[in-house]
């Protein structure tokens, strides 16, 4: 469990390019971390390949913060 | 009255080397800047050599988070964006954004990311394309970002002339100014398509030096046993600024843009007319738009790739063009140190050009060893030669029998 929220958070780092600091569970992708519209396609995208899901874009949608991105992880893998 | 146009700022990256103050030094001790392609494995390719941009680091004129955004060709076109910005000190702001513009060429834009893209949706399907690949190879996405990155929020265009491109965009740009439409451009090229797809495409056009075990001697325009061009990448951006507005503001000059030529073959898809016509047309058009007569040109940077085809038609008519006058002229092709860049060839090639009015300096052609005796103007063999250089012209022919030529003149006030 500790995993899945440590690789979601080096996921966000990576590919935001922001500091490990600022990713705390209620940062927001867009206003807090940044991220335009195509850099949270991109976030999406890079879930679903570490964590071999399929994230449809109805799910994608609710996915706004952190810590909703290492709650959906958990939930689509059955923790 | 006409309104004067003016060149306040260069910024380069080229397989000479990153920034102009690197490339100049090289042109002056006419070295190479060919070696054997270091990108990816070339062993089952005819021609195995490229003039590849080395120590370049994205990051230095670029923010990180934008890096991944863009195909390579976007970033040398930044950088060389930033370099020439820092130049020309240009101040671009609420009261004057709206008449700064860009126009750069490109013959392909964003082929690395396409060709990586495409392996993707092969190997893994079109769910794992990144949202990024179309904006971040469409050609005009050098252009996009530049005026991003500076606000320039002028006329934004971007010209696919193959090996014309960044002429023709210096060219436009020229043109824009004069007509009052703009009082500052960013203008030139970028190229980066040392890939394997089109190594290969230019390979099976027979079209590339094979000279593979002496890379640094391969590019050797105008010589006798040349055989092909050498591919070449990086981006050159100029400045070019109304004369009123540049005086104004105290910028430093480097020369001014007089004239501009276009023409077109209307021959072939990829061989220059024999006798040279569309190159006759242009840089004739280019003389008359000047208000020069041709006896008035000092010095020529040709397109003189190295092919035995385009060397031969470009001196015809360079002969027909200047007449008897033709055999003062010094005539060279630095595409015999750099390669060449294609659509970002004009851009870089204009650089010096300029440069070789302002420092008195004519690049040499390089690897110019056995004189052909089809081709036997004066194209400054080897070593690069002091002169003063009041005007000179700039041509690049494209694939499609495009065709262009800049005129560029020592500012006199």
């Amino acid at each position: 469990m500790a995993d899945i929220e440590e690789k979601v958070r080096k996921i966000i780092c990576e590919q935001l390019d922001v500091p490990e600091e600022d990713v705390v569970p209620a940062a927001t992708f867009v206003d807090d971390l940044g991220a335009d519209s195509l850099d949270q396609v991109e976030l999406i995208m890079a879930m679903e390949e570490e964590f071999d899901l399929s994230i449809p874009d109805e799910d994608a949608e609710t996915i706004a913060t952190v810590q909703n991105a290492i709650d959906y992880v958990k939930k689509a893998l059955g923790e | 009255m006409k309104r004067r146009v003016v060149v306040t700022g260069l910024g380069m990256v080229t397989p000479l080397g990153i920034g102009v103050q690197n490339n100049w030094e090289a042109v002056r001790a006419g070295r190479s800047g060919i070696g054997p392609i270091t990108k990816f494995d070339t062993s089952d390719f005819p021609s195995q050599i490229a003039g590849e941009v080395t120590d370049f680091k994205s990051e230095d004129f670029m923010d990180k988070q934008q890096v991944r955004r863009f195909d390579i060709f976007v970033h040398y076109a930044v950088a060389s964006a930033r370099m020439a910005m820092e130049d020309s000190r240009l101040k671009i702001d609420s009261t004057n954004c709206h008449r700064v513009g860009c126009v750069m060429g490109s013959g392909l834009g964003g082929l690395n990311m396409l060709e990586y893209y495409h392996k993707v949706l092969l190997e893994k399907g079109p769910q794992r394309i990144s949202p990024f690949f179309i904006p971040g190879m469409i050609a005009n996405m050098a252009p996009g970002q530049i005026a991003i990155e500076f606000g320039a929020k002028g006329p934004n265009l971007s010209v696919e002339t193959a090996c014309a491109a960044s002429n023709h965009a210096v060219g436009e740009s020229f043109r824009l100014i004069r007509e009052g439409i703009a009082d500052a451009m960013f203008t030139g090229g970028s190229e980066a398509v040392v890939t394997p797809l089109a190594l290969g495409g230019f390979c099976a056009m027979r079209a590339l030096s094979t000279r593979n075990d002496e890379p640094e001697r391969a590019s050797r325009p105008f010589d006798l046993d040349r055989d092909g061009f050498v591919m070449g990448e990086g981006a050159g951006i100029l400045i070019l600024e109304e004369m009123e507005h540049a005086l104004e503001r105290g910028a430093h000059i480097y020369a001014e843009v007089i004239g501009y030529g276009m023409s077109a073959d209307a021959y072939h898809i990829t061989a220059p007319e024999p006798d040279g016509e569309g190159a006759i047309s242009c840089m004739s058009m280019a003389i008359r738009d000047a208000g020069m007569k041709p006896e008035e040109i000092d010095y020529i940077n040709a397109h003189g790739t190295a092919t035995k085809l385009n060397d031969l038609s470009e001196n015809r008519a360079i002969k027909d063009v200047f007449g008897e006058y033709a055999y003062k002229l010094a005539i060279s092709s630095t595409k015999s140190m750099t390669g060449h860049l294609l659509g970002g060839a004009g851009g870089v090639e204009a650089i010096y050009t300029v440069l070789a009015i302002k420092h008195g300096l004519i690049p040499p052609t390089i690897n110019y060893d056995t004189p052909d005796p089809e081709c036997d103007l004066d194209y400054v063999p080897n070593v690069a030669r002091e002169a003063k250089v009041r005007v000179a012209m700039s041509n690049s022919f494209g694939f499609g029998g495009t065709n262009a030529s800049l005129i560029f003149k020592a500012f006199e006030s």
